[in-house]
């Protein structure tokens, strides 16, 4: 394997690790609340849907778009249909104390199908399937850092090679991180997740912690989806619900990193690697496995390597759950409602 | 004469259309006292106290603090108004230290070292003991009371309630814990302790309100009152609080536990090398701090759990012979006829399945018996009509979700369906757990038939008073080792505490 080979494979490990970060921080703020938000596909297609509608009339409508104000004006779009999603899952979970899995699965459906029903109008609009670009905006997110770029060799070409939403990923991860373990909000938001009666009968204010918790995690999610379409697919669009496969990794991912958003920056990589491992891996190396295992074609091996980021969740759950750390576990009363006056 | 710092008049409470949980009751709590509220499970206790905690808000009624009306809408509306309530279920968070225990929940510019120092200073005030930076997880449940009392004090509350606070304590731990309530009494703070043990109420409190079916029946000093008294006004009629405990002649060996040992998920041991013979015509009980290996010891002898290798339960039974235990499965117990009789702690988990009715219950032990598909119900419904009219289930029929009936039913079912089949061996744990006055003494009297049917019972008990009332040996655990036999006629009450606490030492 080539060094360029290496290269392009870290890169692409990279930009697919970014989407599924933003997911994993975004539900990993929702579970530390308590809630259990399988809805984290379907906000990432709603945000991602937003941003391109938003981008595509933009682009189309006025005489002379200007970047950035059609890059806010997406960031915008996104944010606000992404936290209406996740109001919407609050008012459901918390409010009406609907059970959590059946809304987040719902949610999922619901954001598939806003997503394939707008995607196929812009589609219609812009004059066919696989015609929508919004490469002038996705530019604007794909920019690169000035001054890195280009520099340090080879370390530099994996590291400094992506637009600045892949480092505000990162940043975004250890922020989180920061608040939940250092300040005073961020240990009652646990608080709420671990025993929402405790934590009640503390003063706090758990059913306005759930809201701002499903609503702050949707935008990041929402975000992750924007990522998905200006960078990950450079600004096109295609009803395939492929984001909605990179939104189950998120989930996957938010129990691999045990709860940490901190792990969360390496555990994304990783599970970029593993997911792109297929076109990677060596031929030789897939030749002599695929003796090994008597397969009649190489290809076969193929669908073997993009099972990897699920192994690995599997391998990490089972490692994880032998260790039995109680700090290593899920958030105490994840998935359940809270009614003060149960008896 | 003393200030009234709470008064409650003519509270009302209702948990949907059929439960009056309060009805009408008034209350006053005094400054500077030690108030009692005695009554049995159920009669509304605790909920009177969570409508002060703002748990609950009342349906109707007033609550007056110093003399101010007040609405009291959620916990925190409480604290404001310095009440602060110890609920039986401790509500702390175990991933948490007790620092950050202490901290959730409090404006943010409180700093947390000023806080750590104000904890410090309360802890010396009234002579708590408290690792600050402990995680609850780590904490026995007498610290994590001790650290509830410090929460509480720290948020400013002059108005203590206390449920159930001694529920799971050792004799040790409980002095421990009047003295510090003393201490705050003379510091002025109003405190409740909310309780069904007559002994504590007649120790600790000065005056003592009851509460029967939601309504308070009566206020009375401790001086003008005995436990006798309390109890009629508990109960509403004159009870006898005398366990019988008749001795049976001719007793024979029915279990030999031989270097017994279990290890839970975590590879730790918690049934060490145990060994004690059970005989047919007595009670044997078990004492032992809670999560001692009680749970794990029966549930070894009954085939649910896994022994370590050199463990042995050997079964001898005129009717059956002799068996070896260890390495059956419960199915297999079962299916050889051999008559052990189990009743768990987790009566709605392991012991009954609540959304069927009694009926169902009746059969889940013998269904596999009938003879082609189809069930055959004849029988155990005749069983199970039997087991409602015998021990007075309160059901409305048989069918009725087993679920939907209180503690106190579903006990009399699950022991019902176990003393049915005529056992050799009954084990019981935690049988009268939550269960009011009247069906523990009907519980007891049960097992004393059994003992005089020369049955071999297994009693897990909590209460102290009780274990020491009923049985004829009791069988100490102490971290899962077998820490001493005592005669149940001559042990004292101190003697189980210490053995209960202080795991002695292997001789050199």
């Amino acid at each position: 394997m080539s060094a360029s080979q290496i290269i392009s494979w870290c890169v692409a490990a990279i930009t697919f690790g970014t989407v599924i970060m933003y997911g994993c921080i975004g539900e990993t703020i929702n579970q530390k609340a308590g809630d259990l938000n399988l809805g984290v596909p379907g906000v990432m297609q709603i945000g991602g849907i937003a941003s391109l509608a938003c981008a595509f009339l933009y682009e189309n409508n006025v005489s002379a778009p200007n970047p950035w104000v059609s890059m806010i004006l997406c960031l915008l779009a996104t944010l606000v249909a992404s936290a209406l999603a996740g109001a919407l899952y609050a008012f459901l979970t918390v409010t009406q104390k609907v059970n959590q899995n059946v809304t987040g699965l719902t949610l999922t459906i619901l954001g598939t199908g806003i997503a394939n029903f707008f995607g196929g109008n812009l589609m219609k609009l812009s004059g066919g399937v696989g015609t929508i670009s919004v490469s002038f905006t996705a530019a604007m997110f794909k920019a690169k850092l000035p001054f890195l770029f280009g520099k340090f060799g080879t370390f530099g070409s994996i590291v400094f090679s992506h637009g600045w939403m892949v480092y505000l990923a990162l940043l975004l991860a250890f922020g989180i991180q920061f608040f939940l373990d250092r300040t005073r909000t961020g240990l009652n938001l646990r608080a709420v997740g671990e025993n929402p009666a405790t934590a009640d009968a503390a003063g706090i204010n758990v059913t306005r912690y759930k809201y701002l918790a499903a609503i702050i995690g949707s935008m990041i999610c929402g975000v992750g989806g924007l990522f998905y379409v200006m960078d990950y697919i450079q600004g096109t669009w295609a009803n395939d619900s492929t984001i909605e496969a990179l939104g189950w990794l998120a989930v996957a991912l938010v129990i691999f990193t045990s709860w940490r958003p901190r792990n969360a920056t390496w555990g994304a990589y990783l599970f970029g690697l593993c997911y792109w491992a297929y076109i990677y891996i060596p031929t030789g190396i897939s030749k002599f496995l695929a003796d090994k295992l008597k397969l009649q074609n190489v290809t076969y091996m193929q669908n073997l390597y993009k099972m990897l980021p699920y192994l690995v969740t599997i391998v990490v759950l089972c490692v994880v759950s032998r260790k039995k750390k109680r700090e290593n576990q899920a958030p105490a009363s994840l998935g359940q409602s809270y009614f003060r006056e149960e008896r | 004469m003393k200030q009234i710092a709470v008064s409650m008049r003519g509270i009302s409470k209702r948990f949907g259309k059929k439960v009056l949980a309060n009805n009408k009751v008034d209350l006053d709590i005094y400054e500077g006292e030690i108030l009692s509220l005695l009554g049995e499970n159920g009669s509304g206790k605790t909920t009177l106290m969570n409508m002060l905690a703002g748990v609950y808000y009342p349906d109707e009624g007033q609550i007056f603090i110093k003399n101010t009306e007040v609405s009291i809408t959620s916990p925190k509306d409480a604290y404001d108004l310095g009440i602060g309530m110890i609920h039986q279920h401790f509500k702390l968070i175990d991933v948490f230290t007790a620092l950050e225990n202490i901290l959730i929940g409090l404006p943010s510019d409180e700093r947390e070292k000023t806080c750590r120092e104000e904890v410090e200073e309360i802890c010396n005030k009234y002579g708590f003991e408290l690792d600050l930076d402990k995680k609850i997880y780590d904490m026995s449940v007498s610290e994590k009371e001790t650290l509830e009392i410090v929460k509480t004090l720290y948020r400013g509350a002059d108005i203590l309630i206390l449920d159930e606070p001694t529920a799971v304590l050792t004799p040790q731990e409980i002095r421990k814990l009047f003295t510090i309530l003393r201490n705050m009494k003379e510091d002025g703070k109003s405190i409740v302790i909310i309780t069904h043990k007559l002994n504590e109420v007649m120790e600790i409190s000065d005056r003592i309100s009851v509460l029967r079916k939601g309504e308070n029946v009566g206020t009375v000093l401790k001086s003008e009152t005995n436990e006798q008294q309390l109890t009629e006004m508990m109960v509403g009629e004159k009870i006898t609080l005398d366990i019988a405990r008749d001795f049976v002649e001719d007793k024979a060996k029915r279990l030999e536990v031989k270097h017994l040992r279990v290890k839970n998920a975590d590879d730790k041991m918690v049934v060490d090398d145990i060994s004690f013979d059970l005989y047919s015509g007595e009670i044997l009980g078990i004492a032992g701090i809670s999560g001692s290996g009680q749970k794990e010891l029966l549930e070894a002898i009954m085939g649910l759990q896994k022994c370590e290798e050199g463990s042995s339960v050997i079964y001898n039974s005129t009717a059956h012979g002799v068996h070896e235990l260890v390495g059956l499965s419960t199915k297999e117990i079962i299916a050889h006829g051999l008559h052990l009789a189990f009743v768990p702690e987790d009566r709605l988990g392991m012991g009954l399945v609540g959304n069927m009715g009694m009926t169902d219950n009746v059969m889940l032990k013998r269904y596999r018996k009938g003879s082609g598909p189809f069930l055959h119900r004849k029988q155990p419904e005749a069983t199970a009509q039997k087991i409602k009219d015998e021990l007075e289930v309160l059901t409305p029929d048989l069918e009725y979700p087993v679920r939907k009936l209180s503690g106190g039913n579903v006990q009399k079912i699950l022991v019902g369906r176990e003393i049915n089949n005529k056992p050799t061996v009954l084990m019981t744990a935690y049988a009268v757990r939550g269960l009011d006055i009247n069906t523990s003494y009907a519980i007891y009297n049960l097992l004393n038939e059994q003992k005089k049917k020369g049955v071999a019972v297994i009693y897990v008990g909590e209460d102290l008073d009780v274990l020491l009332a009923l049985c004829d040996r009791i069988m100490v655990l102490c971290s899962g080792k077998l820490n001493g036999i005592l005669d149940g006629r001559s042990a004292s009450k101190e003697e189980v505490g210490y053995l209960m606490t202080h795991l002695k030492q292997e001789e050199e």
